[in-house]
C-alpha cells in the first residue's frame, strides 16, 4: 500500500477532531492549551501534505513553519495568563475561574 | 501594480512609522522617569502614522511585497479607522484611573502593536498574511485584556479570550488549508482564478468557508462565536474594552469583506457581486445576521453591568453590520463602512462616559449611575443619552443614518424578513438603552453616591464625539462621500 494524500488528510482530520474534543471536555487550562496545539498541528499536516501532493509549490510548507512559530508565541502568552490565574485562584481548573457572571 | 520588496517600501510609510514608534517606545520607557511621556510619544507617533496614511490617498493602487498585501482605498479606510480608534483609546487611557497604575511602556507598546496588526488585517491579500495579522491582533488583545495585575476579572477574561481565540484561529487555518489544497495557492487573486470556472466540490468548499468564518466571526463577534465577548468586555480594562469593541471588530469586518468579496466572488454589472462557487454562504449569513442581533438584544435586557450591557449591544450591532454583507452589492458594503464609522464614534463615546464614572466612583453597574445628572455630571449624562439613543438608531443622530442605509440596502434587494427583524430588534434595544438613561436622569441619587467630576481632557474628547454624533445625524453628505470613495478594491 502506498501512502497518498488521503492518508495524511485523514490523520489531519482525526487530529483536528481530537483537539476539539480535548478543548471541549478538559477542565484543566494546560490541557485545553494542548488541545489548541493539536488543532494547529492538524492544519500543519494538511498544509504540508497539500503542498507536496497537489499544489506543487512550497507555500504550504512555509505556512506550516509560520504556524509553528505562532503556536510558540501563543503558548508563551497562554502560559503567562495561566500562571496569573494560578497565582490568583490557586488552581488552573477553568471551572473555578467563574467570577464573571451575568 | 505588482511591486517587489524594495519598491514597496515607499508605499509602506504608515506601517514603518508605527513599527519605528513601537521600538522607540521600548527605549523611551527605559530612560524617562515620568512615565506619562511614553503615552504622549505613542500618541504623537500615531498622529504621524495617520498623516502618512492620509498622504497615500494620492498613491497608485497595487500589490505590495509580492502580492502579500494590497494598497487601495479600502485598506486605507480601515487604517484610518484603526488609528482613530487607537488615538481615542490612548486619550481615554491618559485619564483612566484603572490603567494609570499599570506599566505604561508595555501598555502603549502593545496597544500600538495591536493597531499595526489591524493595518495588516485590512490589507492582506494572502491567506498567510491574513492568518499572521489576525494572530498579531489576537495575541496583543489577550495581553491587554489581562493587563491588570492581580485582578481576578482581568485574568479570567484573558484566559477565556485566549481559549476561544486559539480554537477559533486554529479552526480558521484548518479551513484555509482546505482552500489551499483545492486551489493550490494562498494568493487571493489566484484563488479567484481557480475557483471562477467552478467544478469544485461544493460541500467541501462550503465546509472550508464555514471553518474560515469561525476565525473571522470571533473577531467580529457574531453568533455562535460570541460567547467570549461579554466576559472579556467586562473583565478587560475599560479603555481596552473600547478598543476591542470598535478596533478589532472593524478589522474583522475588513478581513471578512476582503476574503469573501474580492477573493471568492466576482464583481458583476452595476455593483452586484456574484459568488463564484455555488456555495450558499450569503444565504447562511442571512440567518447568522438575524440570530446575532436577536441574541445580542435579548441578552442585553437584563444586564446590571454597563460594560456587559455594551458588550451584548456590540453583538447586536455586529448583526446589523452583517446585513450589508448579505445583500451582496456595493450599496450594502458602503452601508457597512458608513455604519463602522458611526459605530466607532458613538461606542467610543459611551465607553468614555463609563470611564469617567468609573474614575470618580469605581463602579460599573447601572446602580452606580443613579441620578448621575444631579451629581455634578450633567454634561456626561446628557452625552451618554446622546450616544445611547444614537446606538438605538433614533433620529436625528448618527446611528439613525447608519441604520437607515443598512436597512435601505436590505429592502432594495427585497430582504423584507431581514429588515423587519432588524427593525423589531432596534425597538427592543430601546428598552435597555433607555433604562440607563432613566437611571441617570429620573432616579434619585442616594447620599452615599459620590460626585462625578471630569478632567479637561475627558471633556474635550466627550465634546468632539458627541458633537460628531449629532452633526453626522443632520449632515451626512461628507460621510457618504468618504465611504463611497473607500469602497475600491484592487483586484488585478
Amino acid at each position: 500500500m502506498t501512502i497518498g494524500l488521503a492518508h495524511y488528510l485523514v490523520v489531519g482530520a482525526v487530529l483536528f477532531g481530537l483537539g476539539l474534543f480535548t478543548v471541549l471536555t478538559r477542565r484543566n487550562a494546560i490541557s485545553i492549551l494542548m488541545g489548541v496545539e493539536l488543532i494547529l498541528n492538524s492544519a500543519n499536516i494538511n498544509y504540508v501534505a497539500f503542498s507536496h501532493y497537489s499544489a506543487g509549490n512550497v507555500e504550504g510548507q512555509i505556512y506550516a513553519i509560520f504556524v509553528i512559530m505562532l503556536a510558540a508565541a501563543e503558548a508563551a502568552v497562554g502560559l503567562a495568563i495561566v500562571l496569573a490565574i494560578f497565582q490568583i485562584f490557586h488552581t488552573i481548573d477553568v471551572g473555578a475561574a467563574e467570577t464573571l457572571k451575568e | 501594480m505588482d511591486l517587489n520588496n524594495l519598491d514597496s517600501l515607499q508605499f509602506f510609510y504608515p506601517e514603518i512609522v508605527l513599527t519605528g514608534v513601537i521600538l522607540f517606545l521600548i527605549l523611551v520607557d527605559l530612560v524617562v522617569v515620568d512615565k506619562r511621556w511614553v503615552g504622549y510619544f505613542a500618541f504623537a507617533g500615531c498622529l504621524l502614522s495617520l498623516w502618512a496614511t492620509l498622504r497615500l490617498y494620492v498613491a497608485p493602487e497595487g500589490w505590495l511585497f509580492h502580492r502579500m498585501i494590497v494598497l487601495d482605498n479600502f485598506s486605507l479606510f480601515f487604517k484610518v479607522v484603526s488609528l482613530v480608534a487607537a488615538l481615542s483609546v490612548m486619550w481615554i487611557s491618559f485619564s483612566s484611573r484603572e490603567v494609570r497604575s499599570v506599566h505604561q511602556g508595555e501598555y502603549y507598546t502593545i496597544l500600538l502593536t495591536s493597531a499595526l496588526g489591524m493595518f495588516f488585517m485590512a490589507s492582506s491579500t494572502n491567506l498567510l498574511m491574513a492568518y499572521l495579522s489576525l494572530e498579531l491582533v489576537s495575541l496583543t488583545s489577550y495581553i491587554l485584556t489581562g493587563f491588570l495585575p492581580r485582578n481576578r476579572r482581568s485574568s479570567e477574561a484573558a484566559l477565556k479570550y485566549l481559549i476561544y481565540g486559539g480554537v477559533a484561529s486554529g479552526t480558521m487555518i484548518y479551513g484555509m488549508s482546505w482552500v489551499f489544497g483545492m486551489t493550490g495557492s494562498l494568493d487571493y487573486a489566484r484563488i479567484n482564478e481557480v475557483l471562477a470556472p467552478g467544478g469544485m466540490n461544493h460541500l467541501t468548499l462550503f465546509i472550508a468557508f464555514l471553518f474560515i468564518l469561525a476565525g473571522f466571526g470571533y473577531k467580529i463577534v457574531f453568533v455562535p462565536f460570541h460567547m467570549w465577548s461579554p466576559d472579556v468586555y467586562q473583565g478587560a480594562p475599560t479603555p481596552i474594552t473600547a478598543f476591542l469593541s470598535v478596533g478589532s471588530n472593524a478589522a474583522g469586518v475588513a478581513i471578512l469583506i476582503r476574503f469573501f468579496f474580492p477573493a471568492v466572488s466576482r464583481l458583476g454589472d452595476e455593483g452586484n457581486w456574484l459568488f463564484l462557487t455555488g456555495v450558499e454562504w450569503p444565504h447562511f449569513l442571512l440567518y447568522v445576521s438575524m440570530v446575532t442581533m436577536t441574541v445580542g438584544n435579548l441578552c442585553a435586557l437584563n444586564q446590571q453591568n454597563v460594560k456587559r450591557l455594551l458588550a451584548y449591544s456590540g453583538i447586536a450591532h455586529a448583526g446589523y453590520i452583517l446585513m450589508g454583507l448579505v445583500v451582496l452589492n456595493n450599496e450594502g458594503l458602503k452601508a457597512m463602512l458608513l455604519y463602522i464609522i458611526v459605530y466607532l464614534i458613538m461606542n467610543l463615546g459611551a465607553f468614555l462616559v463609563v470611564v469617567i464614572v468609573a474614575n470618580a466612583t469605581g463602579r460599573e453597574d447601572i446602580e452606580g449611575y443613579r441620578g448621575l445628572a444631579r451629581r455634578g455630571a450633567a454634561i456626561p449624562a446628557v452625552c451618554m443619552a446622546i450616544f445611547l439613543f444614537s446606538l438605538t438608531g433614533l433620529p436625528p443622530l448618527a446611528g439613525f443614518v447608519g441604520k437607515f442605509f443598512l436597512f435601505a440596502a436590505a429592502i432594495r434587494e427585497e430582504f423584507y424578513y431581514l429588515a423587519v427583524v432588524a427593525i423589531i430588534n432596534s425597538v427592543i434595544s430601546l428598552y435597555y438603552y433607555a433604562r440607563v438613561v432613566k437611571t441617570m436622569f429620573l432616579d434619585e441619587p442616594s447620599p452615599a453616591d459620590q460626585q462625578v467630576l471630569m478632567t479637561p481632557k475627558d471633556s474635550a474628547l466627550l465634546g468632539v464625539l458627541s458633537s460628531l454624533t449629532v452633526v453626522f445625524g443632520l449632515y451626512w453628505g461628507p460621510l457618504v462621500h468618504y465611504t463611497n470613495e473607500s469602497l475600491r478594491f484592487f483586484m488585478k
